[in-house]
């Protein structure tokens, strides 16, 4: 189990240093000058020595590679360059809203979960009855709805109609319940399909088939027989999942005006605040790497066959 | 009267006679086709153009006149919904095709020649899957700037990587078979191996995947138009709509309620079709 688990972590080492060396080059892919990029509109109308002056500053004048390891080791240390339009470091301002992000997804991937999980073993149970017809449309509509469209229907209706919950903001569980189903449906549609044909695979095997013929309750025969196996390929669509909600969580901030990451990303990129895009980009795609690999592992841990390929 | 055979083959193809049997694909393929007609025959179908004004009727709720309201403008709702196909429709090909033709060319490439190349090619598709996927596209939206061709841009460049994986599976998959080998000792050159007898095993899933990947640009381009990163107003797009009529809650939630069903009913008819054509073309599954 070590050994995999080393390994797995070895072999992230690449994709991150991939991962950074192409948020890296987003400086390059930006049109017209990168310190102006750097820097901001204010660079925009100063003479051509103080452009110099910044470019030295910020050590553009000095080769590629040299620059990225410059970007790379700061990132290491967390030091992740100056936002532009506010000036504090961007590390600070990841810090300040990422916990909130963080909530967000975390109850979004519980709401995905419990809702998945249940429709989809609900569906496979009652197969080819009405139960197993409206989980399956419920879950093509949870893919074909837009997050911010449920979003926005969900503050219509329990917002400004029956004012049961906060409309906009953050501060309370209350302000994360619509935000976390708006984000939540549209991923549990996926868990939901993955959980109905694992588990219909599940029931039909002989040992599912043994305990029937031997009396066990059915209930009992598809909770403690088959669910326990049908979990399995589950576990992997919750990890990829992580990126949809993250994803998600940048437009239900915007609809909810919830203080987050995802808002913060938004409004760098209309203020073309590029220190502050990269670094957002950055951390969050890191954090998404990282979760996969602790789900990879926990399916490891859960399934004695991945180890020993 | 040939066209006539090869369409009579095609219809008694198995694949099209399971395609017809799935009624839930037949659904998605009549919502795709409506689609496509609302899109060509859009001044037919509405004598307002899309962005006249009417300052005198602003924000008026659905009526007769107005079946689905009006905006700030007095722009009418029904109008910029069945214009708005159009954009929607351009912004769901205009990635996919060009994610299909880069993504293809580097399956292609790395499944056929193998070694250093296909590892370096497939590590790269790597780093672009390590990022989740929308977030991707605002990083190069952000850096290239918001706007429609660099939307599409974006999100062609987070797709590539879907269709890299499946060309080259299948094409490690044909690689060693026997009609393949035959063409190699022949002496046929690489590129017309790939072309003449290993792409068209690519098709198939190809299909599949492009149908299921114009339903997530489309939503994407929604997301992305929604965030004022996208098509940018005047022109009359469903996610730029959202957007805009957001700021008229809670009184007109005509200006939400319809495009969000125009962009969501859209999706679900490509989901719908392409996972009708995976059951069709992949009857084991």
């Amino acid at each position: 189990m070590l050994t995999y688990v080393l390994e797995r972590i070895f072999g992230l080492i690449p994709v991150l240093l991939g991962v950074s060396v192409l948020v890296f080059t987003l400086t390059w892919l930006a049109p017209g000058d990168p310190v102006v990029a750097l820097v901001g509109e204010s660079a925009q109308g100063i003479s051509r020595e103080a452009l110099e002056d910044l470019r030295r500053s910020y050590g553009l004048d000095r080769p590629l590679p040299v620059q990225y390891w410059d970007y790379l080791s700061g990132a290491l240390r967390g030091d992740l360059g100056r936002s532009v339009r506010s000036g504090l470091p961007v590390a600070q301002e990841i810090g300040m809203r990422f916990p909130a992000t963080l909530r967000l997804t975390l109850a979004g991937m519980a709401v995905a979960v419990t809702l998945g999980i249940s429709l989809g073993l609900l569906a496979a149970v009652y197969r080819r009855t009405v139960i197993d017809y409206v989980a399956v449309v419920l879950a093509l509509i949870g893919v074909s709805v837009p997050v911010f469209w449920s979003g926005l229907i969900l503050m219509i209706i329990f917002a400004l109609e029956l004012g049961w919950l906060p409309a906009s903001g953050s501060g309370s569980w209350q302000h994360l319940v619509m935000p976390a189903f708006a984000i939540g449906f549209a991923s549990s549609a996926f868990i939901a399909r993955i959980t109905r044909s694992s588990m219909i695979e599940i029931l039909r095997n002989d040992y599912v088939r043994t305990a029937r013929a031997k009396g066990v309750v059915s209930w009992r025969v598809n909770v403690r027989h088959a669910f326990r196996n049908a979990l399995l390929p589950v576990v992997t669509v919750v990890g990829l999942q992580f990126g949809s909600l993250l994803g998600g969580a940048v437009l239900t901030e915007t609809v909810f005006a919830y203080p987050g990451v995802g808002r913060m990303l938004v409004d760098a990129i209309r203020a073309r605040d590029l220190p502050l895009i990269q670094g957002t980009v950055l951390f969050v795609s890191v954090v998404f790497v990282l979760i996969n690999l602790v789900v990879d592992v926990s399916y490891a841990a859960l399934n004695p066959k991945i180890r020993y390929e | 009267m040939n066209s006539f055979r090869s369409l009579k083959h095609l219809w008694r193809h198995p694949v099209s006679r399971r395609f017809r049997r799935n009624y839930a694909a037949l659904v998605g393929l009549i919502i795709v086709l409506i689609l496509v007609g609302t899109a060509v025959f859009a001044p037919q179908l509405t004598s307002i153009p899309p962005a006249e004004q009417n300052l005198r009727e602003r924000l008026q709720p659905p009526s007769l006149e107005h079946p689905f309201g009006t905006d700030e403008f007095g722009r009418s709702i029904l109008s910029r919904v069945i214009y708005g196909t159009r954009i929607s429709l351009l912004t769901g090909l205009a990635p996919v095709a060009l994610s299909l033709l880069l993504g293809t060319f580097i399956g292609l490439v790395a499944g056929f020649f193998g070694g250093r190349l296909d590892g370096v090619l497939m590590r790269l598709m790597d780093v672009l899957l390590a990022f989740p996927s929308l977030l991707l596209a605002l990083a190069v939206v952000g850096a290239l700037g918001p706007g429609l061709t660099n939307a599409i841009l974006a999100i062609a460049i987070v797709n590539i990587p879907q269709y890299a994986r499946i060309v080259r599976s299948v094409v490690l998959g044909t690689r060693e078979e026997d009609y393949v080998q035959a063409a190699r000792s022949l002496g046929a050159a690489a590129p017309r191996i790939i072309l003449r007898h290993v792409f068209p095993s690519t098709i198939g899933p190809l299909t599949v995947q492009a149908t299921l990947g114009i339903g997530f640009a489309i939503l994407a381009m929604s997301g992305l138009s929604f965030l004022g990163l996208g098509v940018q107003p005047p022109t009359a797009d469903w996610g730029e709509m959202l957007a805009r009529g957001r700021r008229f809650l809670p009184d007109a939630t005509w200006l939400l309620i319809f495009p969000g069903a125009a962009i969501s009913l859209t999706v679900l008819g490509f989901n719908l079709l392409g996972d009708g054509l995976r059951d069709a073309l992949d009857p084991h599954e």
